[in-house]
C-alpha cells in the first residue's frame, strides 16, 4: 500500500496523478483512520447487539443447559453435538415437532409474502397516478405498519373469537356462509387466521417500498411506451415490473426473513401454546427453551434456523443477481 | 437506499442507547434518606392489572411510610409470569421480590436463583408458627430450604348458580361426578351451558388433570420422580374432563378457546353457564356484577363409586408465594417487605380484596374469613387438598399436561371424537417430550 509502487503501473492513457501536497504522516493516518473512527461506535453497538448474543447462543447450543444451570449457565456441562442430534432426530417427539413446525412455517411464509407482495404492489400501482384524496388514502394504508405488533395482533384475536368475534358475526350472521360458527383460533383454521393477520401487518410495508420504487422510474419510459402503443398491462409488464426488480429483490427477502421468524403474531393470537396447525418454528423453539426448560436444545434449534436462513438468503441473492445481470 | 440505511442505523443507535440507559438505571437505586428502592413483581390476582395496582398501592405506601423503603411495583399477567421469572433468573437482572405460583416452587428451587428461606431467614420475617401447614408444605421440595413464603392461599371448589338450579328443579348441588353430569345436562339448553371451563389455559388444565387423576387412583410421577403419564387411570382422568365438551356436551365448545382466566368466570357471572370449577372467585364475580347470594360454593365432586386406589382429593393446594431473588442487592429491604406482606393486617387487607385466604393463622379471626364460602375453602385446604407433585419438572409438567388438554379440547370442539386411544397418544408424546427435556 505504499505510494512508491504506483508509478510502475501507470499507463500512458492515464496521466500520473498530481502529487499530493506534503503532509505530516500522522495527518495521513488520521485522515485514513477517520472513517473507521467514525464507524467505531456503530461497530461496537453492532457487536454488542448482534454479534455477542449470537456467539453466546452458539456457545449455549453446545451446552447441556437445563433448569439446574440457568442461573450460572457457563457452569453447565458440555453436550457436544447432542443438542443438534436431538433437534434433528425426526423419530423423536421433539424432532418431529420441529420438522412439522418447519413445514408449517414454510407454507405460512410463502403464502404471507406472496399475498402481501401482490396486495402491496397492486395498491402502489393503483396509487401511482395522482388523484384527490390519494395522500389520505396512502397514510391510511400505512396504519397497520405503524401500529405496535402486539396491539394489532390482540385486536385480531378478539375478532377471531368464535362466539363474540367480528369475523364470525360477518361470515355467519350477516353473510350466512356457515351454519355453525367455525373456530379460527384452534384447529386447522388457525393457520388461516395466522396468515390473514400476518398479511394485514405485512402488506403496508410492501406498499411503502414499492411506492418509493415507483417514484424512481423516469416518466420518459412510460411516455416512450405510450408512444409505441403499449396499453396499461404492457406498460406494467415491460416498464414497471422490470424497473422495480432491484427494489423487489430486497423487499421479498426482507419480507421472507421477517415472516419466517415471526413470533409476536402467533404468540399473541394463540397464547403460549399454539395449535399444532399454526405452530411456527419460532414458537417451537420457544417451547423447547422455555416450556421444557431445555435452553441448550433451544439454542441448537436457533442456530440451525440461522444456518438455514443464511444458506437460503445466499442462494437467493446469487440467483437473483445472476438473473438481474442476464436481463440487464 | 443510502438514506434509509442511515436512518436505520441512527434509529438503531437510539434504541441501543435507550436500552443501555435503562439497563444502567435499573441498578441499585436509593430513595430519600439512604433507603433503597426495591422492585416487586406481583402476579395478577384481580380481574385486571389495573385493579391489582389499585389494591396493592395503598399497602405499598403504608410500607414506605413505615420503613422508608420505596417499592417499585409491576403487576404481571399469569401467562407471562413464569417466562419473565425465567428470563430474570437467566440474566441475573430481575426484581428483588417476586410472586410465584406455589406449584412452581420445586422447579424454581432447582434453579438456585432464589434466596433459600432458611430457619434463620424465617425467624427474621416472623417465624414458621404463623403459616398454615398445608401452605408452607407447598414452598419447595421436602428436606430442602424452601424458596418462598406463602402469601395467598387458594383452593378449587364448585360454584353453582342457585336460580338456575331451582329453575331446573335440582334441589342440591352435585356431590358426585355422576350427579354433576346429570345436572349439567338438565342445565344445558338454548344459550345456557352446564359448566364453563378454560379449555386453553395450560395451568388451569394441569390442575384439573392432577385432581381428576388422584380421584382415579392415578398419578403423573412415581415415587422416584419419574413421569408416568400414560396409565389407564390418567387416561380415564383426562378423558373425564374433556368429555364435558366431547361426550357429555355440558360445556360450550367455544370454551376450548378460553385461556386468560376471565372468560369462564364471566360466562358464569353473566348466566351463560350454571357451574364452574374454580379457585376463590368471589372478588372477580363481584366485579362482573354477581351478588354472593346468587351462587353457592361446595367442594368439587368425587366419583360415586371410586376405583381402587382413589384418593379423596378435590383440589390442589393452590396459592401464591413470595420469593426473594438471590441476586438482590437489597436483601434486608426485600425481607422487610416480605415480613410486611405476611403481617396480620396486610394479610387481612389483601386477602379480603382478592377473596383468597390468608396464609397465616392469626389473620383468620377477621370476620371476612368467617363467611360460609371462606369456611368451605378452609376445610378443603385442610382436609382434601393435595400439593402438586414436588418434582423439579413440575413447571414443565404443567405446560405439557395443559397442552395435552388444550389439544384434546380443540379436537372435541371441532367435533372430533376423543377416544381413549387419542388421549393415550397425547399423554405418551407429552411424556416423551418431558423426558427429552431432562
Amino acid at each position: 500500500m505504499t505510494v512508491a509502487a504506483e508509478p510502475t503501473r501507470t499507463h500512458a492513457a492515464h496521466p500520473p496523478p498530481a502529487p499530493a501536497p506534503k503532509r505530516h504522516p500522522w495527518q495521513r493516518v488520521a485522515r485514513l483512520g477517520l472513517p473507521y473512527l467514525l464507524l467505531l461506535p456503530a461497530v461496537l453497538f453492532e457487536l454488542l447487539v448482534h454479534v455477542v448474543p449470537m456467539l453466546v447462543g452458539i456457545f449455549m447450543s453446545f451446552k447441556q443447559l437445563t433448569q439446574f444451570f440457568i442461573r450460572n449457565w457457563s457452569a453447565a456441562p458440555f453436550a457436544g453435538l447432542a443438542n443438534y442430534r436431538f433437534a434433528l432426530d425426526f423419530d423423536g417427539v421433539v424432532g418431529q415437532k420441529l420438522l412439522h413446525s418447519f413445514e408449517v412455517t414454510c407454507g405460512f411464509t410463502v403464502l404471507t409474502v406472496g399475498v402481501s407482495w401482490l396486495v402491496g404492489t397492486g395498491a402502489a400501482v393503483l396509487m401511482q397516478d395522482p388523484f384527490r384524496g390519494r395522500g389520505v388514502l396512502r397514510t391510511y394504508f400505512l396504519v397497520p405498519y405503524a401500529l405496535p405488533a402486539y396491539t394489532a395482533a390482540i385486536t385480531w384475536e378478539f375478532m377471531f373469537q368464535r362466539d363474540n368475534g367480528l369475523i364470525n358475526r360477518l361470515l355467519v350472521d350477516d353473510l350466512h356462509l356457515f351454519k355453525e360458527p367455525p373456530f379460527w383460533l384452534l384447529g386447522p383454521n388457525s393457520f388461516w387466521a395466522l396468515v390473514v393477520t400476518a398479511v394485514w401487518r405485512t402488506w403496508p410495508f410492501a406498499f411503502l417500498v414499492v411506492t418509493a420504487g415507483l417514484q424512481n422510474i423516469p416518466g420518459e419510459l412510460y411516455e416512450a411506451a405510450a408512444l409505441d402503443g403499449a396499453g396499461v398491462w404492457r406498460r406494467l409488464r415491460s416498464v414497471t415490473l422490470p424497473q422495480l426488480r432491484p427494489v423487489n429483490q430486497v423487499l421479498v427477502l426482507v419480507l421472507f426473513l421477517w415472516n419466517f421468524n415471526d413470533f409476536n403474531t402467533p404468540y399473541v393470537l394463540f397464547g403460549n401454546v399454539a395449535p399444532p396447525q399454526a405452530n411456527l418454528i419460532s414458537l417451537q423453539i420457544y417451547d423447547t427453551s422455555f416450556h421444557s426448560w431445555n435452553f441448550g436444545s433451544g439454542s441448537a434449534m436457533s442456530v440451525l434456523l440461522l444456518l438455514f436462513l443464511l444458506l437460503l438468503t445466499t442462494a437467493y441473492l446469487l440467483v437473483t443477481n445472476r438473473r438481474g445481470k442476464a436481463d440487464g | 437506499m443510502r438514506t434509509s440505511t442511515r436512518v436505520r442505523s441512527a434509529l438503531l443507535t437510539m434504541v441501543v442507547s435507550a436500552a443501555l440507559l435503562t439497563a444502567c438505571g435499573s441498578g441499585g437505586q436509593s430513595g430519600p434518606g439512604g433507603q433503597p428502592t426495591i422492585t416487586y413483581w406481583a402476579s395478577d390476582q384481580g380481574s385486571s392489572i389495573a385493579e391489582d395496582v389499585k389494591v396493592l398501592t395503598p399497602e405499598l405506601d403504608a410500607f414506605t411510610r413505615q420503613t422508608g423503603i420505596k417499592v417499585n411495583l409491576e403487576v404481571i399477567g399469569w401467562s407471562d409470569l413464569l417466562n419473565r421469572i425465567l428470563a430474570a433468573a437467566t440474566s441475573g437482572q430481575g426484581p428483588d421480590v417476586v410472586n410465584i405460583g406455589n406449584t412452581w416452587s420445586t422447579s424454581l428451587q432447582a434453579t438456585g436463583a432464589f434466596l433459600p428461606i432458611s430457619a434463620d431467614v424465617l425467624n427474621q420475617i416472623g417465624g414458621t408458627g404463623r403459616f398454615l401447614p398445608n401452605a408452607i408444605a407447598a414452598t419447595g421440595a421436602p428436606g430442602k430450604d424452601p424458596v418462598g413464603v406463602p402469601l395467598y392461599s387458594l383452593a378449587y371448589a364448585l360454584y353453582y348458580n342457585k336460580a338456575m338450579f331451582a329453575a331446573a328443579g335440582i334441589q342440591n348441588p352435585p356431590a358426585t361426578w355422576e350427579e354433576f353430569v346429570a345436572d349439567g345436562k338438565l342445565l344445558t339448553h338454548a344459550q345456557q351451558w352446564g359448566v364453563s371451563v378454560e379449555g386453553a389455559s395450560t395451568s388451569e388444565n394441569a390442575h384439573h388433570a392432577f385432581t381428576f387423576s388422584q380421584q382415579q387412583g392415578g398419578g403423573f410421577f412415581d415415587a422416584s420422580g419419574k413421569p408416568t403419564f400414560n396409565t389407564p387411570q390418567n387416561v380415564a382422568a383426562i378423558k373425564q374432563y374433556v368429555d364435558f365438551v366431547a361426550a357429555d356436551k355440558i360445556a360450550n365448545p367455544s370454551d376450548a378457546e378460553y385461556s386468560n382466566g376471565t372468560e369462564a368466570v364471566q360466562d358464569f357471572a353473566t348466566g351463560k353457564a350454571a357451574m364452574m370449577l374454580w379457585q376463590t372467585a368471589d372478588a372477580q364475580l363481584g366485579n362482573y356484577g354477581m351478588d354472593p347470594a346468587q351462587y353457592g360454593v361446595v367442594p368439587v365432586p368425587f366419583p360415586a363409586s371410586p376405583p381402587s386406589g382413589a384418593r379423596h382429593v378435590d383440589s390442589i393446594v393452590a396459592g401464591i408465594n413470595m420469593a426473594v431473588f438471590a441476586a438482590t442487592r437489597n436483601q434486608d429491604a426485600a425481607l422487610q417487605f416480605v415480613k410486611f406482606m405476611t403481617s396480620r393486617q396486610t394479610q387481612i387487607d389483601l386477602n379480603k380484596a382478592y377473596s383468597s385466604l390468608p396464609s397465616v393463622t392469626d389473620a383468620y379471626s377477621d370476620p371476612a374469613f368467617q363467611t360460609p364460602t371462606a369456611k368451605t375453602y378452609q376445610q378443603i385446604l385442610t382436609d382434601s387438598a393435595a400439593p402438586m407433585p414436588a418434582v423439579t419438572e413440575e413447571s414443565q409438567f404443567e405446560t405439557a399436561m395443559g397442552t395435552v388438554l388444550k389439544n384434546l379440547f380443540a379436537d372435541a370442539a371441532s367435533g372430533k371424537a376423543v377416544t381413549e386411544q387419542a388421549v393415550a397418544t397425547q399423554l405418551d408424546q407429552a411424556q416423551q417430550q418431558l423426558n427429552a427435556g431432562g
